[in-house]
This record gives C-alpha cells, structure tokens and sequence, in this order.
C-alpha cells in the first residue's frame, strides 16, 4: 500500500497505476473528475455515473434514477473486469458506502482496487457548477456536503481496502499530474523461453542436480539461453533443503530461473520471520539443516520468500505456472484468494482418512487456453488433464523429479536416489476416480470438451455433438469397459480429374510424395464393415484387465454397436480369434494376455441388411420394374417415326448404369447363417497389454496377421491382400495403379494407401494422414447412384470440399491414438473412454457423408 | 419415373382423342422442364383403336441432392433427398404426381378448348404405373382405387430377385382400368393417390396443400371409404416428425457412419403417439400408479429419469405439491418433445421454475441428479442391454441416491393376455429383455440389499391370477438407519 502525498516536481506529480485494476476516482461534484480522466485514460476505459443516469433515464443529473445507475455502472465496470481490462470509475465516490460497493467488485474480480483522490477547494467546484447550465441548479450545499465527506474520508481509503491511494490537493496539483501505467508482478508475457518447468524438489538437492544436468544446465546456465521455472516447496522433508534454496536462489538471481512460492516456502517464511509455526510436514528437517548456515544466507532466503509472486503468466499468454494450479479467472489477477489458491489449491474443507485436506478438482473443469503447470499435489505420473499438468511426482517420496519443456511440452525426469521421507498416504492420480477408477460421470462426457491428444494437441468437441454421442453410447453401444477404442474416419483421396474417374491413386500417390513420405503400403479395402475386436486370452484376463464377469472381449461396429444381437456369436468368434492368436504363438510374442484388433467383418449384408434392403436393393428393384417398360414405350414411339433417338439412347444408358449398381451392390451381400460365410479380416493390431502397436510400422504389422490368419483353421480370417509403392518412382506408382486398376476391375471395392511407417509427421510437423482411401469406380456408384458416371455428373460431383473430413480424420486419428496410448498406460476407465467417446462425438459433424 | 395412359376407341370416336385430352399431339415428343428434372410426354402407340401416352420424368438427383446445401459439409436438407442412391428417377413418388398436375393441368381441370364436350364423356382408360412405392402393400392399393370404379392389378415387385430371402419391395406394378371414368377424374385420382402411397418422408406439405387436396378429392374423396387415411397420409407432413435442415442433424449422421436406418437409432420416441387421442389405458394406470405411490411416500422434489415426450413430467406439474420437478432423458428428441408438450416457451414464470428438463443418461454417474425427494424410472430399465444396467443401479442408487425410486416394467407374463402379441415378442422393438415377477423380484431385493434400501412391489393394470399384471412396481425407500449413519 503506498500513499502518494509528496511535493510535485515541477513536472508535476507522477501516479504510478496498475495496468489491470479498478480506478476509482474521488472527489466532489466539479472537483474536475471527468476532464482528469478524460486526459489520463481512453474513452473506453472510464465510466461516468452521469453517462449511466443517461442511459437509463435520458438525464444526466437526474438524480432519481441514481439507484439505476449505479447498478448498470457496476454491471459494466464488472464485465470489463472479468474480461481483464482496466476500468476507471468517474463518480463522485466520497461516500465510504459507494467505494465500498466498488472495492467489493475489484475484489470479485480479483484486481486491484486504486483510489486517486481530487481535493480541490469548495469555491471551485461551486464555481465551476455555476457555469454550467445543466448544474446551475445544483444547491450550494450539496458541493460542500461533498467536501466535508471527502476530507472525512481521506485517513480511511487504505484501510478500506484500497491497494494504491494517490491524493492531489488543489487545482494545480490536479492539472500536472500525470499516470503512469505499470505491469502487475505476475505479468511475464513478454517472456517467451524456452522455459524447463521444475516440479516440487522438496529438499532432493542432488536429485535436481542430476536433473538440472539431464536438461542441459551447467551450473545452473543453460547453453541455449533456456530458463528454468520452479512450482515452489523447494524446501521441507528432503535431505538439503538449503543446498536446494542455494542453488534456485542463485539461478533467479543471475535470471536463468523463475520461481514461483509453495505452500512450504511460505509457511517457512512465516518461521524465518519469527512466527510461531508448527515444525510439521517436514518443517522440522529444513529448521534442522538451516542451524548450520550464516545469518547473512538466512537473511537472503528470507528476503528471497518475502519477494516470490504467486503465479506467472507467460509466453504471450499461453503458459501459467503456479504451486497449486489456478482457474482461468484468476490469472494474471492479483486478490488474496489469488494468491492463496495458488499456494494451497481450492480446499473443500474436509479432510480425508490420512487427515489431508480434501481438494477440489479445479482442473477437470478447466478449460482454458493458457496450458496451467504446477505441483503441490504427489502423482505417480505427470499427465496432461484439460490443459493442466501436476509435475509433483514425489521425488522426496521416493518418485521421480519431473520438469516439463516448453514449449516442446517434453517431460524430463530423474529418479528419486531413495524414499527420503515417508508419504501419509500412498501416490496416486488426483485425477476423479484416482488409478482405481471409478464408474464413468458425465461430467467426463457431457458438454463442450477438449481432450488432450500426444500427437495432435487439443481436440475439440462441440455440445451438438457430444449431445448425439451420448445418446449412441448410451442406449446402443456395448459396456464402455470393451470399448478402449472406436476407429477414426478416413479421407478420399483428392479427386481426380482422369476421364470417367472420381478417385484414382494417383493423386494418393502424389499427395504422400509432397508429405515427404516415399514407401506406402495399398492395402486391399475389403467389402465389409469396420470392425473392432477385443480378444482376451480367457474369461480371467478379461476380469483381470477389463473389470468385466462373463464376456472375453468384444467385438463391435464403428460406433461401438455390438455386431450380433446373440452374444453367443460374439463369443464364438472371439474362440476362434483366440485359437488363431494362440496357434500363432502371439500371446508369448507380444507378451500379453489380450490383444485388440482393427478389422473388417464380411459380408457387409450382415450389418447393413436394413440398409441394403431399404435403399440399395430398392433402387435396384424399382429401375429394374421401370426401365424395360420405358425402353419399350420409346421403341414403340421410335417406330412410328416419333423423334426419340436422344432420349431412348439416354435411358439405354441409363438402363445400364442401373444393371451396373445392382452388380456393384449383390458382391456386398451373401448369406450368412450363424458364422457360416461370415470373414474377418485384421488389418492392425492396435493395443496389447502395455503398448500401444499403433506406431508399429505396417509391414511388421502385417506380418503379424498374416501369421495370425495362416493359424485359423476355421476358414474364419482373411488376409489383406498388399502392394509396397515407392512413390517417388513412376515405374512404382504405375505398378501400384495397375494393381488397383486389376483389383477394382474385377469388383474390388479399393485400396487404402498408408505410410508404411506408422506415426509418421509431415515437414510442418503435422501428422499426415495415416491412411488415404482409393475407391473403385464401380463402387462408387453404391455412393455417388448408378449414374455418376455421366460426365455432366461426374463435373458436379467433383466438387467435393474434401477439407473438412481430411481435417476430421487427423483429429479422430489423434483421439484414437490417445485412446491406445492412455490404455496401454493402465490408466483409469474415464480417461481411455474420454477420446473413445470424442471420436464418436465428432463422427456426428456436419461432414459430407459420402466421402 | 414413368407411367402410361391408355384408351381404346373406335372410328367415331377414335382413342386418339387422348391427345386433345391431354393437349399433347400424338405425333410429338413434348418435353417440359419441372423443378425436379424434365418430364417427356410421347405416344408409343396411337391409332384409331388404341393409343397410348407415356408421361417420363427424368429427375436429376444429383441437383436433389445439391439443392439448398451448405457447401460440402453435408447439411442436407432432408434425410431422404440427400442420397445419390435414391428411388426418386425410378419410382412413381409424389414428385411424379406434382409433375402430372403440372405438364397435364388443363386434362387434370377438365378443360379442353378444341373439343369442350370431350373431358366430360367418360372412356375406356387404362394405367400402368410399373414401379408404384405402395406403403401397405397391394391391398391397400386396391382398397384406395376400387371404389373409385377401377379394375386393379397390383403385383409386387420383388427386392432382388437373386435373393429370395429378401421378400418383396415396397413397390409394386400397378394396372388400372376402368370404363367409367372421365380422364380428368383419373388424373385427380392419381394426383392425390400416388402421394398417398408414397408416404414419403420427403414430401413436405404447404398450408395450401389443404385446398389442392379439397379440388382435386372433389366428387370422389368425401364418400371414399378410406377418406381419413388418405387426408391424413396426405397431409401428414405437416405435423410429422420429419427431419428438416434446421433440425439438428447428429444422430443421422451417427447413424450414416454406420450405415444404419436413423430410425433404428432416433427411435425413443415412438413415431404415432403424438396423436394421443386414445392414450393406453395402461399407460395411464401407469402414471396414476406412480403418482399415487409418490404422493404417499410426501415427495416434493421429484425426478423423472428417462421422461420421454413428458407425460408424467406433465402429470406432475399439475399437483402443486410436487415443488420441483426434473425430466432426464438421453435423446434430444424425446426432450424437444417433451418441451413442445409442456408449452415450456409458454408457461407462466411460476410454473416454468418448477419443472426442468435435462439430457443425462443412466450410464454415467450424474452429480447434477443429487438430493431428490424420489425418482421415477417408468419402463426404462427395460430399453438398457442388461449388462448396463450396473452403471444404472450405480448412478440412480448410489450417487443420485433418492430417498424414493419406483421402478416400472413390463411383466413378461402377461405378454400370453396380449391378443395382439406374437407369442415369444417383446412388446416395444427396443426392449432388450422383459422380466417375469420372480426375476425382477430378484432383481430389485438385489438393489435394495446392496444400496440400503427397503423394496415393496405393486400391481399396476388387473392382476390376473395366472400370470400377474401386466407392469409391475417396485417401490424402493432408503432405510433412515443409513441416512443417519451418513449424517
């Protein structure tokens, strides 16, 4: 708190005020408030009671609508808080109650309230009412009713709670002042790293040692200029708390560091000041080991707690790094509660069966911009929840120390040399439902959402969307236990321009060669539905790692429907699935006990017999009733002389595009009975106990099939049928046109062309497509209608805005590789079935469903 | 899409008087654009004796499909347009009838100015539509035309004929004849009775399609003996539940992802009930039931988790003892109807603060469900997958934790009472299982025992000796040692 009262200069006074806060300004009707604001701050920035008495009662000195008028000033000095702007409030202000109402709303908004006091002589201000016309009225008496309230005022303001009071006496002091606008602490924006973010070291000298060494630092610089940032509770518990203090304090100093303050720096703060504290929580060891140094290093360290700003907003606003996490409304504010959520985190009050304090989860519910790094909180894993991540993982407990690089988000991390200090309770994801998981909430579903992806940063999910998705996932798809994953949507190739052709490989081809990718694996499409099967080894393992009494795995469409209605069938071929994987020898190979597979089952009839019935063979039917009549109708009318040759040559034409989607559609469907006719064919294995095989290269991968296939003896399994391109080649690409050509020809549905190396990032870093489809031209008249092979079709339909689904499919690629990733981690239920439930949530996107 | 007018005649009065009829000469081949493709009008036989004129509408379905899109991002305007793969160019639909109406409007008005006393002299007529969609088969086909004087030969045309198995499709090969009809009657008959069959989901009604239906129904549509079929279907999309392009589009896509009907997915509300003009009476025993149990138990705050279209939420809200009343359903549809039905945009201050409607689901844990007096799940454990019904038990009983929860469901015994139920057929498409009153019992003591609760179970309907009632209750109440034991 700081009191401005000395002499001017002859420059006149200079009033340093925060860039966020509530200006209030105080001073009696004609005191010259609005001509100082006028002059100090922009248009936009102040708000005058007189203004709002306008707008509500079309009179600026109606004094009756005051009331009003207040309300509507603070409701928009409120809105321009929340969104963190400076606002200047022009009123008189000189009743105790009306800045009591203000520094009420600077604290909901947790800026700084400022008060700068205008004392100008009673005689002036009556003066300068008198000229003019709308306040010549004004009584004498209220002017001076103003001063003596003002001057009653004047000892109160800090004490009312205002941080920074600025008080001009008499007019000229009032003319010469200037303002001054100042940066808040915690405003590091303009800093942009790279920043190495430290977790809490808790004393663990030589454990940050080694991994100030594994970041690169020596002695505490960083050849590349990088800075480190510490969470706080540097001290406490550990084996050298000092030597840690030591080591962070010189590195601020020489500006290589950050430092943000921990709950443990501050209540050792309080002690080093000479408060009575309780030698808790590992307060003993740090008071143990500061007996051996100087008071002149007390000092320092006291001076360093004394000095550390609870939170800093960095990075041109993307990164926040606090002790305890911090919502998004309070960043870069500056309250007590700031400070304290940001040292203790948001406490619910009770505390648990170890008698910790219980915390409120504040980051499932964020969902702000700014990526928020902090600690506090011991976690077996550092892990990103809605842009948040806890890097406290419990060196002095005998975890690791972690520190996060920024912005290369990389997590570095040494471990812990022994357990130095014996946790109250064990480790665990403070995460809702913790490593033991817990039955899935809405909350984790419900609303808009972001999800966190490792390989194409945050996902989003629109309300709409995740609206349709609970519903699906709700009333139709299997138990969410078998359901670590649902397969991403796949683009078209870009479409071609060769004669007579929508698709073509070519442009696949030539697509992969700009992404830099040279060897492409075209992968025969099959003529089924998309698969996805979950195989245990037995009813054991399916407890054991699924939680679930009674089914082995399961198998389920691309929207997590069961496949068969009778779960006996589903049971039948994961038997048979499960022989193949055994007679492989894969169990032993992948070391797992249950393995989870990308497939497609055949026929589609099965799955889309409505479908096929409904629409396909319907269109079949009716062309089939329809055109013979209309030929001979022509004919008829032909033959006697009437002028129909375009029009009967049109309905040839059309009589044979109609025969050609009744072809193209029956090589979809045959009759199945029981698993009799039905075929699978595994194209990727997507997760095995532990590891995700998502970034397997495909060659491998389809090794690993064709081993799988070749030991069913069933006749159940298919291969997939492939052709390595080099795309850089023409002679490769003209054998992998042909192949195509051949394939589709002879009634194939088309081939997907992949990266042979899975995973694979284009120049920009972006992850290219994982997979590009080929359709063949005959099966694309189940898609685009029997006709669009008519050029003045194929012209219009070539318009296709491919962005979108190309944009959807690396999204839902990403949530899926999330899904492999967060289930081959073990971690719990809601975290795997978050991306699982995403991916379905974007597949209702307004996307053309045709491609 | 295609059908042929023909008429047999003699020297005096030759067959091809159909041409001034029709306004079309017979040695022509006419071609008329129409807002759904161009319509050719050709004769392929015309002599003296008989003559024959083909009405061909060659529709473009690839502009169908582009009309009124938002670009490439598939905001089709409606679910059945909006498919390349479309019956429309084969199909007698509706489209066919508009482009009747308006390439034969004078025949269809009765009007010929070169030989006025024509239209009204009525003539051998035959018509053969070879691909007609017909909803509800040949016999409604022969109920709609023979008591308007046609002879009707309706076939069936099969779905593929390389799979039997498949059955029928909806469409069949029609032929009309008749000696008495004038041609303009014939037209109109065709004008109303082609859409009829359609019954297309597409087929969007205006306010004036009220008055077409009136002129071209005149003289033969208020004696008909299906009159109200044929006013409703015609006019029946008006009050449908059609899918229109401001409708939201989610769940059709879902359902297109994986290539399934929407139906089969958007199907929680059950298409005929909104025309509730005979509610069951079982269903209002129902509820009666409900109401009564939870008046009894002195429920103020009340849940209606799985509300559908909200009768009971609406049953509710009329007992003022009932202070706050929350209707949970998982489909956007259900709960948009069940707004609609409760006037919500309508409703006094008051009474709007009483009743709240939310989308959740019984397969997640639900905070917002917290500290009600008593929920009500009336027939909806019966529409979960049983292997769901955990994650039910856990998010009603343990998290929501009402002090009341009355749970209704079908009793499978009854299903032999039914008359109208196959033996062995549950009785809504979507119930994954019906339980006897032993096993629901069972189920429910289960419940109780696990969550501390207590359970008693009621009839609801005649309880037949045999084989029980046909909805069974079980009314749960939490045991208050537990509640103290929480406090």
């Amino acid at each position: 708190m700081t009191t401005t009262t000395d002499t001017p200069t002859p420059q006149g006074r200079v009033l340093p005020v925060t860039d966020l806060s509530l200006v209030v300004l105080v001073g009696a009707s004609g005191s010259g408030k609005s001509t100082f604001a006028r002059r100090h701050f922009t248009p936009t920035e102040v708000i005058s009671s007189d203004f709002c008495r306008g707008l509500v009662a079309d009179d600026e000195n109606d004094q009756s609508a005051s009331r009003d008028a207040f309300d509507v000033l603070h409701y928009i000095a409120g809105k321009r808080l929340a969104a963190g702007r400076r606002t200047v409030v022009d009123a008189t202000s000189v009743q105790r109650d009306a800045r009591r109402q203000l520094i009420d709303l600077a604290r909901r908004y947790d800026v700084l309230p400022i008060a700068i006091v205008l004392d100008v002589p009673e005689e002036v201000c009556a003066e300068r009412n008198a000229a003019r016309p709308d306040r010549a009225d004004l009584p004498r008496r209220v002017v001076r009713r103003h001063t003596r309230e003002l001057r009653a005022s004047l000892r109160h303001l800090e004490r009312e709670g205002f941080r920074k009071v600025h008080v001009l006496r008499g007019v000229e002091e009032v003319e010469r002042a200037t303002v001054v606008t100042e940066k808040r602490f915690n405003d590091l924006t303009h800093l942009t790293g790279p920043f190495d973010i430290v977790g809490d070291v808790h004393g663990c000298s030589a454990e940050l040692e080694a991994l100030l060494t594994k970041l690169g630092y020596a002695d505490g610089v960083h050849p590349e200029g990088r800075t480190a940032v510490f969470v706080g509770d540097l001290v406490d518990r550990g084996p050298d708390s000092p030597g840690v203090l030591r080591r962070v304090m010189a590195m601020v100093k020489s500006g290589n560091a950050l430092c943000v303050p921990g709950n443990h720096e501050n209540k050792f703060g309080r002690y080093l000041r000479g408060r009575q504290v309780q030698h808790t929580h590992g307060l003993a060891e740090t008071v143990e080991q500061m007996a051996g140094e100087s008071e002149e290093f007390r000092a320092e360290v006291r001076e360093f707690v004394d000095g550390l700003v609870s939170h800093y907003v960095l990075d041109g606003g993307r990164l926040v790094v606090c002790h305890a996490g911090l919502p998004e409304k309070y960043h870069g504010r500056t309250s007590g509660r700031v400070r304290s959520h940001a040292l203790y985190g948001d406490t619910t009050g009770e505390t648990d069966e170890f008698g910790l304090p219980v915390r409120y989860p504040w980051a499932e519910d964020y969902r702000g911009r700014a990526a928020v790094v902090y600690g506090h909180t011991p976690v077996p894993e550092a892990t990103w929840l809605n842009n948040t991540i806890c890097l406290d993982t419990g060196a002095v407990f005998g975890g690791k120390l972690t520190a996060l690089r920024w912005p290369e988000r990389e997590l570095v991390d040494v471990p812990a040399r022994k357990v130095w200090y014996e946790p109250v309770r064990p480790l665990r994801t403070e995460a809702p439902g913790g490593q033991d998981g817990r039955p899935l909430d809405l909350a984790d579903v419900h609303g808009r959402r972001v999800v966190e992806t490792r390989h194409a940063g945050r996902v989003s999910v629109r309300e709409e969307n995740a609206a349709a998705a609970l519903e699906v996932m709700s009333r139709f798809a299997i138990d969410p236990r078998l359901l670590p994953y649902l397969p991403p949507t796949m683009a078209p190739t870009a479409t071609s321009r060769l004669d007579g052709y929508l698709e073509h490989p070519v442009e696949a081809f030539e697509e992969y060669r700009q992404d830099g990718v040279a060897r492409v694996v075209c992968e025969e499409k099959h003529m089924g539905s998309r698969a996805v099967a979950l195989v245990c080894r037995d009813a054991d393992a399916a407890t054991r790692r699924f939680g679930v009494e009674g089914p082995t795995g399961s198998l389920c469409t691309r929207t997590g429907r069961p496949f068969f209605d009778d779960d006996a069938l589903t049971e039948e071929i994961l038997g048979r699935l499960r022989t193949a994987v055994g007679e492989a020898g894969l169990w032993d190979r992948l070391e797992t006990d249950w393995l989870l597979l990308d497939a497609e089952l055949m026929p589609w009839s099965l799955k889309a017999s409505g479908l096929l019935r409904s629409q396909y063979a319907a269109v079949g039917a009716a062309s089939g009733a329809v055109l013979p009549d209309v030929l001979a109708a022509l004919d008829g009318a032909a033959a006697r002389g009437v002028e129909v040759r375009d029009l009967l040559d049109r309905q040839r034409e059309r009589a044979d595009a109609a025969a050609a989607f009744t072809r193209a559609y029956r090589r979809y469907c045959w009759t199945t009975d029981g698993l009799d006719g039905v075929r699978l064919a595994p194209f990727q294995i997507l997760a095995v106990q532990g590891r995700s095989l998502a970034g397997l290269p495909h060659d491998e991968q389809l090794a690993l099939l064709d081993r799988l296939v070749a030991h069913d003896a069933t006749g159940l399994l298919r291969t997939t049928r492939r052709l390595y391109v080099d795309t850089a080649d023409p002679e490769s690409v003209r054998a992998g046109v042909d192949w195509w050509l051949e394939m589709t020809g002879r009634g194939g549905e088309g081939m997907v062309v992949k990266p042979v190396g899975a995973l694979v990032r284009g120049e920009t870093g972006r992850p290219v497509q994982p997979g590009i489809k080929v359709r063949g031209r005959e099966y694309l008249r189940i898609v685009y209608g029997p006709e669009y092979t008519r050029p003045e079709n194929l012209t219009r339909l070539r318009d296709r805005h491919l962005h979108h689904k190309r944009s959807l499919a690396i999204r839902e690629y990403a949530l899926g590789l999330e899904a492999l990733d967060r289930l081959a981690g073990g971690e719990p239920l809601w975290r795997v079935h978050e991306p699982v439930f995403a991916v379905l949530a974007l597949e209702s996107e307004p996307v053309d469903p045709r491609l | 899409m295609f059908l042929t007018i023909s008429t047999t005649g003699t020297d005096r009065r030759p067959a091809t008087d159909l041409g001034f009829l029709l306004h079309k000469h017979p040695d022509k081949a006419q071609a008329f654009s129409t807002s759904y493709g161009t319509a050719h009008v050709l004769y392929p036989e015309a002599t003296a004796e008989r003559c024959t004129a083909a009405l061909l509408l060659e529709v473009d379905t690839v502009a169908l499909v582009r009309r009124g899109k938002g670009k490439g991002r598939g905001g089709a305007p409606d679910a059945a347009l909006a498919q390349y793969v479309n019956d429309r160019p084969y199909a007698a639909s509706s489209l066919l009838a508009v482009a009747l109406s308006s390439v034969f409007s004078s025949a269809l008005h009765g009007v010929c100015r070169a030989r006025p006393e024509l239209p009204r002299q009525p003539r051998p007529l035959r018509i053969e539509v070879p691909a007609l969609p017909a909803r509800g088969g040949p016999a409604l086909v022969s109920r709609l035309f023979e008591p308007l004087g046609w002879t009707v030969t309706a076939d069936p045309v099969a779905l593929d004929t390389e799979f039997p198995a498949w059955g029928d499709s909806r469409y069949v090969r029609l032929v009309l004849e008749a000696g008495t009809l004038t041609l303009a009657e014939a037209l109109r008959h065709l004008y109303v009775l082609l859409p009829v069959l359609d019954d297309a989901k597409h087929y969007w009604v205006s306010s004036d399609e009220v008055d077409k239906l009136l002129r071209a129904g005149e003289g033969w549509l208020p004696g008909h003996p299906e009159q109200k079929l044929i006013t409703s279907r015609y006019l029946s999309r008006r009050w449908s539940l059609t899918r229109r392009a401001t409708e939201r589009l989610e769940l059709v896509r879902l359902a297109e992802a994986d290539d399934t009907d929407v139906e089969q997915l958007d199907n929680a509300v059950e298409a005929e009930t909104e025309a509730e003009e005979r509610p069951a009476p079982l269903a209002v025993q129902r509820r009666d039931a409900i109401l009564a149990e939870l008046r009894a138990s002195g429920a103020a705050r009340v849940l209606d988790l799985g509300c559908g279209q909200g009768q009971l939420v609406q049953e509710l809200l009329r007992d003022p003892s009932f202070t706050e009343i929350v209707g949970v359903d998982v489909s956007m549809r259900a709960l948009t109807i069940a707004s609609r039905r409760l006037r919500l945009d309508r409703m006094g201050e008051r009474q709007a603060a009483r009743v709240k409607l939310l989308q959740g689901s019984l397969a997640y844990s639900d905070k917002r469900l917290k500290g009600y007096d008593a929920a009500v799940l009336s027939e909806v454990i019966e529409h979960l997958d049983l292997p769901r019904l955990p994650a039910l038990e856990y998010a009603v009983f343990d998290v929501a934790r009402p002090r009341t929860v009355l749970v209704t469901t079908p009793n499978v015994e009854y299903n032999v009472r039914w008359e109208s139920l196959p033996a062995g057929h549950v009785r809504h498409g979507d119930h994954r299982f019906e339980w006897t009153r032993e096993e629901f019992r069972a189920w429910a003591g289960k419940v109780a025992a696990r969550h501390g609760y207590g359970v008693d179970f009621r009839p609801v309907g005649p309880d037949d000796p045999e084989v029980g009632p046909p909805t069974q209750m079980a009314v749960f109440t939490a045991h208050p040692v537990k509640e103290a034991k929480a406090a």
